[in-house]
Parts: C-alpha cells; sequence; structure tokens
C-alpha cells in the first residue's frame, strides 16, 4: 500500500488516448534516429550536385538539398543528436531548476542569494550565455548540452520556486512536518510530487526551445559539429531556398514538431496519472 | 402562456409576493449527461418579509440563489422552472436586461468581504461607481449618495472614511459596505449567502441586527442563505430546509423549530450546538446521538473529569511573539500562560487575530516564541535540536482546520496514515498495515477506505482520517486548530463526540483552539478567553460560561445564536465600535503587565 508498483501505476497511463499516440509517435522518431545507419537510404553525406534541390519523388521521398543530399538519410541521422541534446538538456536543466528552486522557496535564507543569481543569469539573452559557456568549456557535444542545461535551468527555478511558496504554506506540508518526517521526505514525497505539473509543462517548453537554440549555436560555429546535420542546421541552411525548395525547412520542421508533439502528449498523460484528481480511473 | 395558472402581476403593485420560485430545477452537465443538482424548489418571498434558506454543504442551497441571479454558467447549467420577480419571469429576459436586474432590482452579498471589494479603489469610489451605472448619477451625486449609504449601514466617521481603502475596514465593516453597495439601487429583494459566515460572532450579531433594520426601513423581501440553524431562528419568517437538492420542509420558522415534521429537520435541529445546556456539570458531554431515521435524539453521556495529582503534559509560560513589520511591530501572542492535564482540554477561544491559532502553532514549533517557554513532557522545546524535536513529534500532534487541504492530494490516505510510522521507525512494515486497519476503524471509516484518495472523502470523512492521522504516533497532546469549525453541523457533533471518546480512552490532552463557544462548552475542560494577544479570563468550563467576568468574555458568550425564533430581536448588540483594531504597535512599545483577580478556585480574570 505504502510502495508505488511501477507496472499497476503505469497501467492507467496506456488506457489514455493521447498517451498513445504521444508513445507512438515518440517511439517512430526516436527508432528512426536510432536505426537511421540501418534504414537510412542513402548516406546523409553523399554530394550529388546533379540531384540538386530535387522535389520529393519515389528515390527521395523528402527531395534532396542544395548539395543533391537526401533529406529523409539527412533528417534521420540529424535525429540522434538533436534528439540526444534536447532530452540531455531537459534532464539536466530539470535538476538544476528543481533543486534551485526548491531550495530558494522552501528555505528563506537562501531565497535571497538564488534568487539573485538566477536573476543575473536571466538577464542575459539565452544564446549569448550559451555562447559564452561554450566557448569557456569547448565545442563538444556534452559541453553543449551543460551548457543549455545551465542557459534554461533558470526558467524552471522560477516556476518550481514559485509553486514552492505556495506548496509550503499548504497545510499538508505543515501537518507533514509535525508529523516528524524526515526533511528530505517531505521534499520528495509531499513537495515534489505536487510540482509535477507545472514542471513537466515547463519542461516541453525547454525541450523545443533547446533544438531550435542548438541549430543557433551550429549555425554561429560553437554547436556540436559541423560534419553531422542536426535538425536545427537543417532548418537554418534551409532557409535561402524557401521560396524555390520548400522541403527543404519542411521536413526537418515537421520532425521537430512531431517530437515536441509526442512529448506534450506524454506529459500530459503523466501529469494526470501523477495527479489522481484527473484521472479517470477513480 | 400560463397566465391563468400564474397570474402575472404587474410591476409596483402591493399585492403577491414580489420574489417567487416556481418548480426550479437546475441541472448541470456531467459526463454521463444533464445532473439535477437541485429539483423542484417552489418558494415565495412577500414584501418585508425574510425567507431563509438552510441546509448543509451540497443541499443546494447557494445554487437555488445563484439560478435567480441566473449567475451560473450557461453552457454547463441550465434552470427550469420559473422565477418570478415582480411579476416577470427571470428565466425569459435577455442577458442585458438581466444585467439590470441585478444589483438593480436584486442585491446580493456574499460571504467573503475581504475579498469582494478591491484593494486599489476607496470606498467611496467603489460605492459610487455602483449608483454611476445602475442609477445614471454624476459623480459628484453618486459620491453624495454614497456617503448617505455608509450612513445608513452605520459606519462610523462615514464622511471621513468614504476616501480611504479596503485594507483600513475590518472584516464587519468591509460587510457593511458590501451591504450598502447591494442596498444602492433600493432593490426589491436582498439576496444575502452567507453573509455572517466568515465573521467573529460578535459581528455576526451586529450585521444580522443590521440587516433586520434595513429591511424594516426599506420594506425589502430579504432571502438569507445559511447553514447555521442559530441564524435563521434570529433572522428568519419563514423557512426552506434543503436536503441533497431537495426542498425537505417549508413554514413559519417558530413553527419549524417548534413542530418539526420531517426526520431530516428533527436532526438538523437536535445537533445544533446550544448555549446554556451544560449547566454546573464538571466535565465535557457528549453530544446527542441522532438517529437519522427517525430524528430522534438523546442526550449525550457525560465524560470523565481530570483526574487530580498528575504532571501537566504541556505548560506555557510567559509566551510572547512578536512580528516585526516596517510599520511597527504585531504582539500576536502577549504573555500567556497556561497548562493542560492528562486527559483535560483547555480550549482557547477568541475572534480571529487573537494569537489563539499563533499560540498553537508556537507549542508545534511551526512558529518561534519571542520569550517566555513551553514545556512538554518537561522538556522546554524552544532548545530542542532536530533528533529532540523529532521526539516531541511523537508526543504532540496537531488537527488542521481545513480538513481539504491538510491531506496531501496524491498520497492515499492509509500511506498518509501509515507515513508518520514508518518515518519514526516506531513500527514493522507489516504490523504498520494491520496498524492502519485498526486506526480507520477507531475514527469510524471502513479499512478498505485505506487505498482511497483525499478527494474521495467528504469534508467530515476526511477530518477523521486527520485524526487518524495525529493518532498514529500516540501523541499525549493534541492541537486541535478549529478542527470542527469547517463541518456541517450534524457531522460536527459526530466528529467532536469521537474526539471526546479517543480523550476518554487513551487520557489524551487537548488544546481545543476555536471560536464556536457552543462546541467549546460541551467539549472542555477548562477554557481561556484570549483578546488581542492576552488571556483576558481562563478558568473551569462551567465557571466561565456559568459566571463570565471579563466584559470580553460576556460580550462573545451573549452574541452567540440562540436557536429559538420566541427570543429573536430581543437581545440587541452593542453599537458597532469597532475600527479595524489591529495588535500593531510602534516598535518601542512595551506591553504593561498584566496582573489576574482569582474568582473562584482556578477562574482568573484579568484585571482592567
Amino acid at each position: 500500500m505504502t510502495s508505488f508498483n511501477l507496472f499497476s501505476g503505469l497501467r492507467p497511463l496506456l488506457r489514455n488516448r493521447a498517451v498513445i499516440v504521444g508513445l507512438v509517435i515518440l517511439a517512430v522518431v526516436l527508432l528512426a534516429a536510432i536505426l537511421a545507419p540501418l534504414l537510412a537510404p542513402h548516406a546523409p553525406n553523399k554530394l550529388s550536385i546533379v540531384n540538386k534541390l530535387q522535389p520529393p519523388s519515389a528515390v527521395h521521398l523528402f527531395g534532396t538539398d542544395e548539395f543533391g543530399r537526401d533529406i529523409l538519410s539527412r533528417a534521420m541521422y540529424a535525429g540522434r543528436i538533436s534528439l540526444l541534446v534536447s532530452l540531455g538538456v531537459v534532464a539536466l536543466s530539470t535538476v538544476l531548476g528543481v533543486i534551485l528552486g526548491v531550495a530558494a522557496g522552501f528555505f528563506p535564507r537562501l531565497d535571497t542569494p538564488i534568487s539573485r543569481l538566477l536573476d543575473a543569469m536571466m538577464s542575459f539573452p539565452d544564446i549569448l550565455l550559451a555562447i559564452a559557456l561554450v566557448a569557456a568549456l569547448g565545442p563538444s557535444l556534452p559541453t553543449v548540452i551543460i551548457a543549455l542545461g545551465i542557459t534554461y535551468a533558470p526558467r524552471l527555478a522560477r516556476i518550481v520556486r514559485g509553486s514552492t511558496l505556495v506548496l509550503r504554506e499548504m497545510p499538508y506540508i505543515e501537518a507533514a512536518l509535525t508529523l516528524g518526517l524526515p526533511l528530505w521526505r517531505v521534499l520528495t514525497r509531499h513537495l515534489l510530487l505536487n510540482l509535477a505539473s507545472p514542471i513537466l509543462v515547463q519542461a516541453t517548453f525547454v525541450f523545443a526551445s533547446a533544438m531550435l537554440a542548438e541549430a543557433s549555436l551550429s549555425f554561429l560555429g560553437v554547436g556540436v559539429s559541423t560534419d553531422m546535420p542536426t535538425w536545427g542546421t537543417m532548418l537554418a541552411s534551409g532557409r535561402e531556398y524557401i521560396n524555390n525548395a520548400p522541403w527543404l525547412m519542411v521536413f526537418p520542421g515537421l520532425a521537430i514538431v512531431f517530437s515536441v508533439l509526442s512529448l506534450q502528449l506524454l506529459g500530459d498523460g503523466l501529469r494526470d496519472l501523477v495527479d489522481p484528481r484527473l484521472s479517470k480511473e477513480r | 402562456m400560463n397566465a391563468l395558472l400564474h397570474p402575472v402581476l404587474k410591476p409596483g403593485t402591493s399585492q403577491g409576493p414580489v420574489f417567487k420560485v416556481d418548480r426550479l430545477t437546475t441541472s448541470f452537465r456531467t459526463p454521463d449527461g444533464w445532473r439535477p443538482v437541485i429539483r423542484d424548489i417552489s418558494f415565495h418571498i412577500d414584501k418585508g418579509e425574510t425567507l431563509a434558506i438552510v441546509g448543509e454543504s451540497g443541499s443546494g442551497k447557494s445554487v437555488t440563489a445563484l439560478s435567480a441571479m441566473r449567475l451560473l454558467p450557461r453552457d454547463r447549467a441550465r434552470s427550469e422552472g420559473r422565477i418570478f420577480l415582480d411579476g416577470r419571469d427571470l428565466l425569459t429576459l435577455g442577458e442585458a436586461e438581466m444585467r439590470k436586474v441585478r444589483g438593480g432590482r436584486i442585491g446580493m452579498i456574499f460571504q467573503e468581504p475581504m475579498t469582494s471589494l478591491n484593494p486599489v479603489f476607496t470606498i467611496g469610489n467603489q460605492l459610487a461607481e455602483a449608483l454611476v451605472l445602475h442609477r445614471n448619477l454624476s459623480w459628484a451625486a453618486a459620491e453624495a449618495e454614497a456617503l448617505r449609504l455608509m450612513d445608513r449601514v452605520r459606519i462610523p466617521a462615514a464622511k471621513s472614511r468614504l476616501h480611504e481603502y479596503p485594507h483600513k475596514f475590518s472584516g464587519g465593516m468591509r460587510q457593511r459596505v458590501m451591504i450598502a453597495m447591494a442596498l444602492a439601487c433600493r432593490p426589491k429583494l436582498l439576496i444575502a449567502d452567507e453573509p455572517t459566515t466568515a465573521l467573529d460572532v460578535t459581528i455576526q450579531a451586529e450585521i444580522l441586527h443590521l440587516i433586520r433594520e434595513l429591511q424594516r426601513e426599506e420594506d425589502m423581501a430579504v432571502l438569507f442563505i445559511t447553514h447555521d440553524m442559530g441564524v435563521v431562528a434570529e433572522v428568519a419568517d419563514r423557512t426552506v430546509v434543503m436536503f441533497r437538492g431537495d426542498m425537505v420542509e417549508t413554514g413559519a420558522t417558530d413553527a419549524l423549530f417548534a413542530r418539526p415534521r420531517e426526520p431530516y429537520t428533527r436532526m438538523l435541529l437536535a445537533s445544533i450546538p446550544q448555549l446554556g445546556t451544560m449547566g454546573a456539570t464538571p466535565g465535557p458531554r457528549r453530544f446527542p446521538e441522532v438517529d437519522p431515521a427517525t430524528g430522534a435524539a438523546s442526550e449525550g453521556r457525560e465524560m470523565p473529569v481530570v483526574t487530580a495529582g498528575t504532571a501537566p503534559v504541556v505548560e506555557v509560560s510567559n509566551l510572547s511573539i512578536r512580528f516585526d513589520l516596517p510599520q511597527g511591530r504585531i504582539h500576536a501572542v502577549e504573555d500567556v500562560s497556561f497548562s493542560i492535564m492528562p486527559g483535560e482540554t483547555l480550549a482557547l477561544v477568541g475572534e480571529s487575530g487573537c494569537g489563539k491559532s499563533t499560540t498553537g502553532r508556537a507549542i508545534m514549533r511551526l512558529q518561534n516564541p519571542t520569550a517566555g517557554s513551553i514545556t512538554i513532557g518537561g522538556r522546554d522545546i524552544a532548545y530542542m535540536n532536530a533528533r529532540d524535536l523529532r521526539g516531541l513529534r511523537r508526543s504532540a500532534q496537531m488537527i488542521f482546520q481545513d480538513p481539504f487541504a491538510s491531506l496531501n492530494p496524491r498520497i492515499t490516505v492509509g500511506s498518509a496514515i501509515a507515513e508518520p510510522m514508518l518515518a519514526h521507525g516506531v513500527l514493522e512494515k507489516r504490523a504498520v498495515r494491520d496498524r492502519v486497519t485498526q486506526l480507520l476503524e477507531q475514527v469510524g471509516l471502513s479499512p478498505d477506505m485505506a487505498s482511497r484518495y483525499p478527494h474521495e472523502f467528504s469534508g467530515g470523512q476526511r477530518q477523521r482520517v486527520s485524526i487518524a492521522r495525529a493518532l498514529a504516533l500516540e501523541p499525549q497532546l493534541i492541537v486541535a486548530d478549529e478542527a470542527v469549525s469547517a463541518l456541517d453541523v450534524s457531522v460536527k457533533a459526530q466528529v467532536s463526540n469521537l474526539l471526546m471518546d479517543l480523550q476518554a480512552s487513551r487520557g489524551l490532552a487537548y488544546l481545543f483552539i476555536s471560536h464556536d463557544m457552543s462546541v467549546v462548552e460541551r467539549i472542555s475542560h477548562r477554557v481561556a478567553v484570549m483578546y488581542f494577544g492576552e488571556i483576558v479570563e481562563i478558568g473551569p468550563r462551567a465557571a466561565v460560561f456559568g459566571n463570565p467576568r471579563h466584559p470580553y468574555t460576556r460580550r462573545l458568550i451573549s452574541a452567540v445564536p440562540i436557536p429559538d425564533p420566541a427570543r429573536r430581536g430581543t437581545r440587541i448588540p452593542a453599537l458597532a465600535s469597532e475600527e479595524a483594531r489591529s495588535p500593531l504597535r510602534p516598535l518601542d512599545y512595551v506591553p504593561p503587565k498584566r496582573r489576574y483577580d482569582e474568582v473562584s478556585p482556578g477562574h482568573l480574570v484579568q484585571l482592567p
């Protein structure tokens, strides 16, 4: 009764239609990315100038770009990096944001120093801060994730701090304290569980922002690397051809849209799952 | 179309009822279709008459009023039947016409005066706005009229207060402003939805008196919605009793109180806590057990008195709690001392803001004292480190006022009750499960409810869960902060009885913090009356209620509504004098040392 059974806990999730749709989309996107070396019809970087800017056809399902490279294959390979960066950024910024936000919201003494730190970070434009961090750490996949994770942490921390301030005054938190529960238990079980909705909503925003920010970093030459495509860089380089060859932007754009959508659907389902009041089961 | 069946009255004619509700059914949209929440409600109110709708939470009394004002969201609620105001059917009016009715022909006052005024506009401005909108007055004329209205609702020094902001007004004064607003357009009908529920009892008496006087002067019809039978007896000419969306009984208030026909009405009347039913009984006494099938009541059993010669569970001496603000210092609790014996209930009574909750929170170390000491089981809790403090949590527990907010919505009640036992390691995991079952049974819940979430329980059931959770660690002291105040009357009596039974079987000490004098009289061994942070009178319950010495104690006791229509209007409350008094003092203020007079053994009264 006190333990949370993972399987029986997740079963209601699978009865939610939106969650199923989200899971299917995410599975397709993830599989396409992971299995890109097996599934991709062409090599992602193979140039073929005679075939440049071909519209979608049976040979090139998504068409070709300005160097005649197959967009479907490139989009599949690009997903590997884009998804890795975005998920990594979401994970890192959520962990950082929750720690900072709960600390600032729950312990009044830490509020001022942490909040001022967050203000200082948020006073820089996102990209500028990320560029500065990548420049300091040196461009590579992990540093891009770390830089963007730090950049987006204040967004989550702000939301978490605000919600913590409200929840700290709730009688059930005070009741947990007067019951003599250890502080970590009050924070993890009573506070964090009730913070899930705002965190999930904000995390999906960060996921989408990170994907585009990674593109900006690559565009500015401080991104992951130049030889492997990402959805962001494909969008950026396709911009010049938007009028003549819109498929250069449409397909990587759709990839971003569908991965964000799948995460949002999953996020909504997860939120309902942790909130018994919203669950239709009860 | 039904002109023959329902003769349409010409507006302005004096015969016939001002307001008439005819077979009103209101349904809400649910996933399973339209579900009626009130069914077949019919009543009428004549000029100058007060009709009370009384019922417990969920009875549909507020829905009835909101239907009459057409304030329910259209896409999710629909009303069938007819609602006549001066002969016009309100359900057939267009939205623009309805807006003229609201605030124009029908005035309405709500429960929460603290939040129904906009804090960024002056009182005069907000009053004048209604007049400009509804009566086409110029701003200058409207302000003059606003001043007249403030005089009418007896706001002292109205002229100087016209340009003040709401935060300078006390709750009672704000409710007067709300009443003035409702009266601004000389409505035919005043709907008052629990207008005094959020107010202190002394202020409630003043507001009820004011509504009665204004009604006489204006010859208005009043629809009064309340859950409090005492208030019904004070104000209503006729009464409608509602239960789960149905009209159970209706009739003249004196007849209804004297000869209730339906079992539910009898039950409601029998469960009202009444002041002055205890006489010289030394111990507490359970509330009457009411049989819901017949409504018959049997007087409750007397509970044991405190055995002498034991050491107190908690001793509070010279406790002061002050909060420093930029503009001064709040003396929330000032030089408060008391002790509680095992098996004893000390009630801490007083109005909101008097420091009674702060005292309770200090005992639980949710609030650090500024001065003084609190000793529990012989140890001063102010100097406890984290480990000892966890030990303290085992001996002192708290029950909170709001049963909806004191349970984590995401944790099953079984886990909530088990959690403290697991965290303190008092029992093994397997034993915990049995103990949860046992605790749920003790508080009158079924053990299979352990796997449910708090939102699946009613208010009374949740409060039982909170009690079970508080008992899990087998404490010696329970601080019950307004633990039964938010509950319906019948549930209030049951939960109070449960607390008394648990005390008798376990020798628990209670600090029972409450503003409800009639519950306090039943449940407590001793009573301490707090007023602006200080204890003004403390002593055995029989002495404090039977022989109140301090003027404030007397005022508090005399203001409690008496559920006896025959005595209506015989008690005229002292003239409104209250300013927004606050315990805010200059930083260099030194409170005077108070002295107490011992009237009888253990009965102390503060000397002026």
